[in-house]
């Protein structure tokens, strides 16, 4: 696989009309490309909203006895800021670059379902806004991300809060699996002539175990949150420990489900990192099939380690034994990929281009995160940690450190072929600064403030404990993280008003994506391309890879816009509001609607 | 979903199989993860309940075993269903997913009979947490056997409309897939509440 200079033959004008039509237009497409956008911005707002939740928080700790925010506005603050960051940033923010470059990757001309995928975005979208609603009716939800049991039952969590926090989960995970079955089938059955699997792109390849571990766990938590819902409208007993309700049920359900989750947002961003960095080295990806493999075993490994998330309570010395063990297995797999992506910078001719210097950040924050999760994955030395800042830490390390540097690393590499238009260089590197100098001022006094034993969920702290000065720091480093969002969103305003031109494959990479315009066109390829290698656009011949945009092929016929997907989901999301106040004739509407959606949705044709 | 998402777009499949049947394939998986989740809260709650009435008491075998056989043949009549249509026999089609949902039917009745009687001896979901797990898991079952009929029920009626020939044959396959799946679990838990009680 020779690197060549030569940009592919194949590409050719931009093609702004990708993007054209009102509002309508918007609300019945079915183009992934779209669907992607939607998916990018949506997420991305609602990352702002979950970070202006967290600066809240930071304000309120940042000195001690601090009565800025009443303790009940700070459970809800943190419960949003946990949930809002989990299922409506990270998860929808993978899902755009999903929707966007994985069809492209695979030399496609859409996703499996188009409608199907036009459905989970709007399923997503308003699941979001209802899961928000709750702050305008009586109080967002206030239990905690992981609403454990029995602090989530009527008599200690009253009101509509939790109800909103479960029916809004159980509504976003309705759009999870719809989303993950389609990608499955695109993935699997949508490659292009020559497309192995050993020849996928690893973005692919870690959207395709993303989806498997989203199919296999979200049903763990649907059942949770179902038994929980039968407890808090209808009675049922099953968190109630008058009535032999075993509340650990909960968590075990919840955590089944919960770890492979953390995979679900951490593979993407790892995918990410093994596209970003060989194309800035200049060469292909060192250990292609280990990196792949280590990817489904980490994924394998992930579903057998949910109880080291419980060792503080008592599960007793064989268990907590056996989920140490497995958990430091999984350092394993990730070591294996962290020497991938050095030994595929080691030697390479590095570009110092700014979604290089997010990967090189994620990587080594990510390093740290890993290694404080080697530290609690030891049962004696978690239960020193568990419920303490140091946990704090850990996840922002992992979570923030890791898989938002490797989703900026994404935006930055991905977003002149979505806009047709280079994002500053500049603007860039100032908001990788701030952000990474900030984002370790914030969460690394968190380790100490853990091990000093400042526990989390917890509104303030009495002075004189020694916290306050590292509290004070994590704040202040959390305002200037904010201010980082800022550099990036001036850096994309800017990019539409005088943003170089992307042309054709700007970073020169050598995946199919970047064979076409920037930004594409509807149909993405006029003409299948064929590959026959890893790194098809490093190819010596990329004539097959990149057939072109040859006008005088006419061009594909593809799916016609529907309204259906839209209105399939506001019916769930009626339905969703008539549970919350249990008024059946609201759940009746929603169900007319679904019916309406489904039934008018199979019937119709997908071109006309 | 519509029939024509793979023929539309002049998309390939890579594999040789139709999209849809690979997308059933993986919604069964989930499924399964499903059911797994929900019969383990039922095994965990076996024998937890602090008051009646209890399973040995309420359940009756004899009666659950014959909708259980009904059930069964339901999956019978799906098979004869498919191939008729496969082979373009469309009156025979329409007649054995009649069927099909049919026998579904009576099993739904059975299901709604048990629950009325439970209900009557004194059971709700309220009661302990037999009654909880029981109605739960049962009545999940209960509603995939009820999507299937209405789905049944709806490639019926596309068949009389003439809609649906032996063009679509993969459509009555993919409907199969469901409900044979959705029967197979029925054995599972036939066997783990009624079998082991």
């Amino acid at each position: 696989m020779a690197v060549t200079e030569a940009s592919p033959a194949g590409a050719s004008h931009a093609h702004e009309g990708t993007y054209s039509g009102g509002l309508l237009s918007w609300i019945t497409t079915v183009d992934h490309k779209r669907i992607g956008v939607m998916y990018g911005v949506s997420a991305f707002f609602f990352f702002l909203v979950g970070g202006l939740e967290a600066l809240l928080i930071r304000l309120q700790l940042g000195s001690p006895e601090n009565t800025l925010i009443d303790p009940d506005l700070y459970n809800q603050l943190f419960t949003m800021h946990g949930t809002t960051m989990v299922f409506l940033a990270i998860m929808p923010l993978s899902a755009a670059f999903f929707n966007f470059i994985v069809p492209l990757q695979i030399g496609a001309r859409d996703v499996a379902f188009p409608r199907l995928n036009a459905f989970s975005f709007w399923v997503f979208f308003l699941g979001a806004l209802f899961m928000n609603a709750s702050f305008l009716f009586g109080g967002a939800p206030d239990a905690g991300w992981f609403g454990y049991a029995n602090l989530t039952s009527t008599q200690y969590s009253p009101g509509m809060r939790v109800d909103f926090w479960v029916i809004g989960l159980l509504v976003l995970g309705v759009s999870s699996i719809a989303a993950a079955l389609n990608f499955i089938v695109t993935i699997i059955n949508l490659r292009c002539e020559g497309m192995t699997f050993m020849r996928m792109p690893l973005f692919t390849w870690m959207t395709l175990i993303t989806s498997f571990l989203l199919v296999m766990a979200f049903p763990a938590i649907t059942v949770g949150l179902v038994l929980l819902m039968f407890d808090r409208m209808f009675g049922t007993l099953f968190f109630n420990p008058l009535a032999g309700g075993d509340v650990l049920l909960w968590q075990h359900l919840f955590w089944i489900f919960g770890h492979p989750e953390v995979y679900i947002l951490l593979l993407p961003g790892l995918g990410i990192i093994s596209e970003v960095i060989p194309v800035f080295s200049r060469k292909p990806l060192f250990g292609y099939a280990f990196v792949v493999y280590s990817g489904i075993l980490i994924a394998f490994l992930g579903f057998g380690v949910w109880a080291h998330h419980m060792f503080a309570v008592g599960l007793g010395p064989v268990a907590n034994t056996v989920f140490s063990a497995a958990t430091m297995l999984i350092a394993i797999p990730t070591g294996v990929k962290i020497f991938n992506w050095i030994a595929t910078l080691w030697g390479g001719s590095l570009r110092m281009k700014t979604p290089l210097y997010f990967a090189l950040g994620f990587i080594a924050m990510f390093i740290i995160g890993g290694l404080s999760g080697i530290m609690h994955s030891s049962a004696p030395s978690d239960l020193q940690q568990t419920d303490t800042y140091f946990i704090v830490a850990h996840i922002h390390y992992v979570l923030f450190g890791g898989v938002m540097f490797a989703l900026f690393a994404g935006m930055y590499y991905w977003i002149p072929l979505v806009t047709g238009r280079m994002l500053s260089e500049r603007l860039g590197k100032l908001h990788f600064w701030i952000m990474l100098i900030s984002f370790n001022v914030t969460f690394f006094p968190q380790h100490f403030l853990g091990l000093h034993g400042m526990p989390r969920r917890t509104f303030t702290y009495e002075s004189g404990l020694g916290f306050e000065v590292m509290n004070l720091m994590s704040t202040v480093g959390s305002m200037l993280l904010g201010a980082s969002m800022l550099v990036f969103i001036w850096n994309v305003l800017r990019m539409f008003r005088k943003g170089e031109p992307a042309g054709d494959n700007p970073w020169e990479g050598s995946t199919l994506e970047w064979s076409i315009a920037s930004p594409p066109p509807h149909y993405n390829f006029r003409v299948l391309p064929r590959v026959s290698g890893r790194d098809p656009l490093w190819a010596e011949d990329t004539s097959a890879a990149a057939p072109g945009d040859d006008p005088s092929v006419p061009e594909p016929h593809m799916p016609g816009p529907s309204y259906y997907p839209f209105v399939t989901s506001v019916g769930i999301i009626v339905m969703a509001g008539g549970g919350l106040t249990l008024t059946l004739p609201v759940v009746f509407l929603g169900v007319a609607l679904i019916l309406f959606g489904i039934y008018g949705w199979a019937l119709q044709p997908l071109e006309h | 979903m519509s029939q024509t998402d793979a023929a539309a777009m002049e998309m390939h499949s890579a594999t040789g199989q139709p999209n849809r049947k690979i997308l059933m394939w993986a919604f069964i998986g989930s499924e399964c993860m499903l059911f797994g989740s929900l019969i383990i809260v039922y095994m965990v709650y076996r024998g937890k309940s602090l008051v009646g009435p209890y399973p040995e008491e309420l359940l009756n075998i004899p009666f659950i075993t014959v909708t259980t056989f009904v059930l069964l043949m339901s999956s019978l009549m799906m098979v004869l269903a498919l191939s008729a249509v496969q082979r373009g026999d469309m009156k025979w089609g329409k007649i054995w997913l009649f069927m099909t949902a049919l026998l579904g039917l009576v099993f739904l009745g059975g299901q709604v009979y048990e629950f009325s009687h439970f209900v009557h001896e004194g059971l709700t979901l309220k009661t302990n947490l037999f009654g909880g797990s029981f109605y739960l898991l049962t009545g999940t079952h209960g509603a995939h056997v009820a999507v299937g009929v209405i789905w049944l029920l709806s490639l019926v009626f596309l068949a009389q409309r003439g809609r649906l020939t032996q063009a679509n044959a993969e459509t009555v396959e993919i409907a199969g897939l469901y409900w044979h799946f959705v029967d197979v679990v029925w054995i599972v838990l036939f066997t783990l509440i009624y079998l082991l009680v």
